[in-house]
């Protein structure tokens, strides 16, 4: 990945750069250390919405009323919000909208927190229970390829897709 | 602005006549009701035109869901029209509002105090929360505490002139909202309001 201006571009800043140009202008987020560089370029983006929430389901409201106004979001969370979404979720599913959330994992590859496994590991259950499909990341070299897949199916297809950033990608928190 | 008189018990209206004098001619907004009691007063009133989406269900959903239509269309004024149970799973969403302030959202809550699709137990509205003072305190533009048919004209145009997030609690009695058969399907009225709205679905 190499930037506009020749320097080697993180990841992060590559994804951020995919979703704007996807059409992706509204970025609702709870603060989260494995979102922080796009959490920091949404805010800094003239022709963005960074949109800070006090708990995660407020972003499947926001993402579904942005579709009938003809814009697009995405929700960037902690796996440990995802379990904070699942009721707004029915509004997804029963309405059939389009969702894309990136989802920055915790309680599994490397975790030492062990309070973040109960709700870790029940991500994609959960959020497959509820409709929504997952892609992983596991590795830098993987994200661009899984973003073009996430947006296809989100916004073309018109389907409810997470992209599960794991902790091999984002590293393991040191505790 | 809010009168520190006022209390659950005092004067309130009744919904089936206060919603339609408070909304005036409701084209004026794209419209976002949250579920139960609303939706049947929002649907009986615009006829689910198409400038009007009524939840069902996910509960506290539709302030955040008016919060994503009001960033995604500025020019647009919209209207999000809720009962007090609803908002108060959704209070953050006030906090989340108060903390963006987008000039072309206001928020209507019909306050029964009561939660009446479950069998009229009592809404902590009943106890003494008063959810204009929170939205108040979330940093509204404008908040209005609606006990009287005198204060609708004013509240009406609160919720069409302010340059900032408008709240209008509106104080009702137990009547239930007006029979009215809606239509349940979520899909079905996403795409009417994105025909009517961009011309496509």
């Amino acid at each position: 990945m190499m930037s506009t201006n020749g320097g080697e571009m993180r990841w992060q800043d590559a994804l951020y750069e995919q979703l704007r140009a996807a059409d992706v202008t509204i970025f609702a987020h709870v603060p989260d250390a494995g979102h922080r560089v796009l959490i920091d370029r949404s805010i800094a983006d003239p022709d963005a919405t960074s949109v800070p929430l006090t708990s995660e389901q407020e972003g499947v409201g926001i993402a579904a009323g942005a579709h009938l106004g003809g814009a697009r979001a995405v929700l960037m969370m902690q796996s440990s919000g995802v379990g904070n979404c699942i009721n707004q979720l029915s509004l997804v599913q029963h309405g059939a909208f389009p969702f894309l959330t990136i989802v920055s994992m915790r309680g599994e590859f490397g975790e030492g927190n062990p309070w973040q496994f109960a709700m870790g590991q029940a991500v994609e259950p959960t959020l497959s229970a509820m409709g929504v499909q997952c892609l992983w990341a596991h590795d830098p070299v993987d994200v661009e390829t899984v973003t073009m897949a996430a947006l296809t199916m989100a916004f073309r297809a018109e389907r409810a897709v997470a992209v599960l950033l794991s902790q091999r990608l984002l590293g393991a928190k040191a505790f | 602005m809010i009168d520190a008189n006022q209390s659950a018990g005092q004067s309130r209206l009744n919904r089936q006549t206060a919603i339609p004098a408070l909304i005036g001619d409701h084209t004026d907004f794209l419209i976002v009701s949250g579920l139960a009691g609303p939706a049947k007063d929002i649907g009986a009133l615009t006829q689910e035109a198409g400038n009007t989406f009524l939840f069902g269900g996910a509960m506290g959903g539709a302030v955040p869901m008016a919060l994503g239509l009001a960033l995604a269309q500025p020019d647009k004024r919209i209207l999000c029209v809720t009962g007090d149970g609803d908002l108060l799973m959704s209070m953050g969403t006030l906090a989340t509002i108060g903390a963006l302030k987008p000039a072309n959202l206001a928020v209507v809550c019909v306050d029964n105090a009561l939660y009446q699709e479950t069998g009229s137990q009592d809404s902590h509205t009943a106890m003494g929360v008063n959810l204009a003072r929170i939205a108040e305190g979330s940093g509204f533009a404008a908040t209005r505490d609606v006990t009287r048919e005198d204060q609708l004209a004013d509240a009406s145009a609160v919720l069409r002139q302010t340059n900032g997030p408008a709240f209008v609690l509106l104080r009702v009695d137990a009547t239930p909202p007006p029979k009215y058969a809606r239509n349940w399907h979520a899909s079905e009225m996403k795409t009417a309001f994105r025909k009517s709205l961009l011309g496509t679905r």
